[in-house]
């Protein structure tokens, strides 16, 4: 059941994890849209919501070190965005020559390419709070509830429900393939051939029975009334501590994105 | 060895955060929401009341087959995309909001992917793979006539475009976005998933292979109505659009950030339209230096104060003995 | 060689009548079957692997639909009536993976009402109540993936009792469960009042639960009577498959 642990939720009694999951996913994708909007180089601004992000971190009792380290989790992506410190027109402050051809190091591409990496690294640690302060059919029901089409939320719940049961059949089928294969260590040569159509195979019988589930599932549903329309209980309304934490990170954004255009 | 290290290696292909601009990210949301939407309609129709539970477990399924290929490769992150799979198993409609579920839950559940880029990522993956993938696959089964080798050629080629595809247009959004310049991202993208395009083939190849033996009935040519070519041409085209894009994207690059400068969006430009306080100086504070040093005290002050808090609050609550959970 | 069991004046809750059922690949499922059970009876279907048991469950409420007639609670199980009659009958599946399929247990449980069209504070209550019954008060808010299989099996008995029905159909209640929770399964199932029917291999389930048995062999009825006779019966046991 080792898989179940990639669930990003870790119960705690804290602040974050008590507000609503409508408020945090609206304030997550706040923030996270308040750094795309952030200019390059407005280094005061991407300070002030490192600190914002390093506040709700805190005040989520996950960790600190935790919310850095998934949150770097990304950070690899990166080398797709280095190339920019040399392809950014602007005064170069390195020249090279590689491959006869003339690389430029410039001021303007560093900027661009540090600020690309903070944003990304600010926006994951919210993301990272999120998922781990609200359980995620908690995250759906929010969802369902800003008007996510009814139907893509009841699928991803099915999902999630049955992400772990269908990740353990294929791990035991996987194991009962491998105690059957009595291959010798380290194949070699056109084995990725090989080795692929052996996987489509699992794959093709994975389908297979996750196919004959879903209709033993859909028998399950009928039985207990199911008529083809999606419904659900009403959420529970906001409580004044929602928005008596809203308002004060809503209108930190807000100061941060002035802040950022002021010309220094 | 080297070509099962490229073939295996992990997919740049989930967006995170940061690296797209607003701009483009917004625009990607809405073609997303056009292509989810229209599956959302037409997948209604084709399964009725089935579709719910049918659509979870499949993306469920997507999610497992991912896995798999994770562990067969050794513990390197292998990745099937799936959408062509998905398509030809249970029909275009179908497949996008499958691939498009598992693409939401893998940034919702396991930030693989931002939040913000998730529209994107979903019209890359989702939307963009599976009805290219589609339409070659109906396409080379018009051209087999119902012969046996239509289904494997077809699969393969499909499963190979749809992730080359995927990769293009995220390779576009990245140069748009100006996170990457084209001579780099387009090469890098295509060029590696060209490979790792090959194993999807074989994969999907494999399943369908395995499908059709078991359970015919689902795989069967005759199960999918006339209209062959049409899909073929939408598989085609929809190809065709995303390729074009990238070339376009190169050839203009100081037109195109001229553009965005324009429109603000580009962090370079200092002139942004829609600035509001365009002449104001923080009082007392004249350099940038100065500003970013004020900046770090106070968001110190405010991160401190949080810890503060949050420290009293845990002491309150061991000495009250609340059982947390 | 049919004891008929409906020698009171109540009338019965199930009444199978000459049920014949056919696969769609043509194979028969079941041959003529015939079968009453009386309200708050527990009746145990045994019977060799494929001789129909878990079909003629599926009957009950309509997810299969054979030839002959089969009456619940005294309508017949066909279109205008199946929902009324799917809130009657509670259907437990062997795999509870199968019958959980919502994320949280309080979701599974909340189901049946939910679509039964109850409002919002009956739901709440009939959770409490059900969750209550089978002894998983205050696992509302768990993740169903995370339950042990004991844990899973009574959730599914709960998500089906907070409709409470009349009757409960099981598909193999103690499969692949270890002797404690098992026994803490029969506790439960002995408890219960409704009327049971329950195919099951666990004979020491049958002797402990259910007073009657019949018994499946190639989808026909082959004995039906007291299970302490039955059971005695030894060549009876052997020649279909029971010992």
């Amino acid at each position: 059941m080792h898989i179940s642990s990639l669930d990003a939720y870790r119960p705690r009694t804290s602040l974050i994890h008590g507000l609503d999951a409508r408020v945090k996913l609206v304030l997550a994708v706040l923030f996270i849209v308040a750094t795309a909007l952030t200019p390059e180089g407005a280094w005061p601004a991407y300070v002030l919501l490192a600190a914002l992000a390093l506040g709700v971190a805190v005040a989520s009792q996950l960790g600190v070190g935790f919310v850095y380290r998934r949150s770097a989790l990304a950070l690899p992506f990166a080398l797709a965005a280095v190339t920019v410190v040399f392809s950014t027109p602007g005064r170069p402050l390195l020249s090279t020559q590689v491959l006869g051809m003339k690389l430029a190091l410039t001021g303007a591409g560093l900027v661009r390419f540090a600020s690309i990496v903070l944003k990304s690294w600010l926006s994951m640690q919210m993301a990272v709070v999120l998922t781990g302060s609200t359980p995620f059919p908690a995250l759906l029901q929010a969802m369902r509830s800003l008007h996510v089409p009814k139907i893509l939320v009841a699928v991803a719940r099915f999902t999630y429900r049955y992400l772990f049961v269908i990740g353990d059949e294929a791990l035991r089928l996987m194991r009962a393939r491998a105690a059957r294969s009595g291959a010798s260590e380290g194949r070699s040569g056109g084995s990725i051939f090989w080795r692929a159509r052996v996987t489509g195979r699992l794959v093709g019988s994975l389908f297979l029975r996750s196919l004959e589930r879903s209709e033993r599932i859909y028998d399950a549903m009928v039985a207990r009334g199911y008529d083809g329309e999606v419904r659900s209980l009403r959420s529970p309304a906001l409580h004044s501590r929602d928005l008596l934490v809203a308002c004060p990170f809503v209108l930190a954004l807000a100061a941060i994105q002035l802040l950022a255009r002021i010309r220094w | 060895m080297l070509a099962s290290g490229i073939l295996t290696s992990p997919a740049p292909m989930h967006i995170p955060d940061g690296f797209l601009s607003l701009a483009v990210s917004l625009l990607c949301w809405v073609l997303a929401a056009v292509g989810v939407g229209l599956a959302l309609w037409r997948s209604g129709k084709a399964l009725g009341e089935r579709q719910v539970p049918l659509m979870g477990v499949l993306a469920a399924f997507i999610f497992a087959a991912q896995m798999l290929n994770f562990t067969v490769a050794g513990g390197t992150s292998g990745h099937l995309l799936g959408g062509a799979l998905a398509a030809i198993l249970v029909g275009p409609w179908a497949g996008i909001l499958t691939v498009t579920t598992v693409v939401a839950i893998q940034a919702l559940l396991f930030q693989d992917g931002g939040l913000l880029v998730m529209g994107a990522n979903i019209l890359n993956m989702g939307v963009i793979a599976t009805l290219v993938g589609y339409g070659v696959y109906r396409g080379v089964m018009a051209l087999a006539r119902g012969q046996r080798w239509g289904m494997f050629a077809g699969g393969f080629v499909a499963a190979w475009a749809s992730v080359v595809m995927a990769s293009v247009a995220t390779a576009v959004q990245l140069i748009f976005s100006g996170t990457s310049p084209a001579a780099v991202a387009l090469p890098a993208m295509a060029g590696v998933h060209v490979l790792i395009g090959i194993g999807e083939g074989l994969i999907t190849v494999g399943a369908l292979a395995f499908v059709a033996v078991v359970r015919r009935d689902l795989v069967e040519p005759a199960r999918a109505p006339a209209g062959g070519w049409r899909w073929a041409a939408v598989g085609l085209v929809l190809a065709l659009a995303v390729s074009l894009l990238a070339p376009l994207a190169s050839t203009h690059p100081d037109g195109l950030e001229r553009v965005a400068e324009d429109l603000g969006f580009m962090g370079a430009a200092q002139d942004a339209p829609y600035q509001v306080i365009p002449d104001y100086v923080f009082p007392g504070i004249s350099n940038q230096v100065l500003a970013t040093i004020v900046a770090g005290l106070v968001g110190t002050l405010l991160v401190a104060g949080i810890a503060f808090a949050v420290a009293r609050l845990r002491r309150r609550a061991v000495q009250g003995s609340v059982i947390s959970d | 060689m049919t004891m008929d069991s409906s020698s009171e004046p109540l009338a019965p809750c199930i009444e199978i009548h000459n049920l014949s059922y056919a696969y769609p690949d043509g194979r028969p499922a079941l041959r003529d079957v015939n079968l009453n059970v009386q309200p708050g009876e527990k009746v145990a279907l045994v019977g060799p692997n494929g001789a129909g048991k878990s079909t003629l469950l599926l009957h009950l409420n309509g997810i299969l639909r054979g030839q002959g007639t089969v009456r619940v609670m005294g309508q017949e199980v066909a279109e205008p009536y199946l929902s009324r009659i799917r809130a009657q009958v509670g259907l437990i599946f062997q795999d509870p993976d199968d019958q959980l399929f919502s994320p949280t247990v309080f979701e599974d449980v909340a189901f049946g009402p939910l679509y039964a069209g109850l409002a919002e504070d009956e739901i709440q209550r009939r959770v409490a109540w059900a969750l209550d019954q089978v002894g998983l008060e205050g696992y509302a808010e768990r993740i169903s993936h995370h339950l042990s299989v004991g844990e899973k099996k009574r959730a599914s008995i709960a998500s089906v009792l907070s409709m409470q029905p009349a009757i409960l159909a099981l598909d193999e209640p103690t499969a692949g469960l270890d002797p404690r929770t098992c026994r803490r399964l029969v506790r439960l199932l002995q408890e219960l009042p409704q009327a049971m029917v329950a195919a099951t291999h666990d004979l020491r389930l049958v002797t402990q639960v259910f007073p009657r048995t019949v018994v499946l062999d190639e989808g026909r009825v082959v004995a039906d009577g007291p299970t302490a006779d039955l059971l005695a019966d030894e060549r009876l046991m052997e020649a279909h498959g029971l010992k």
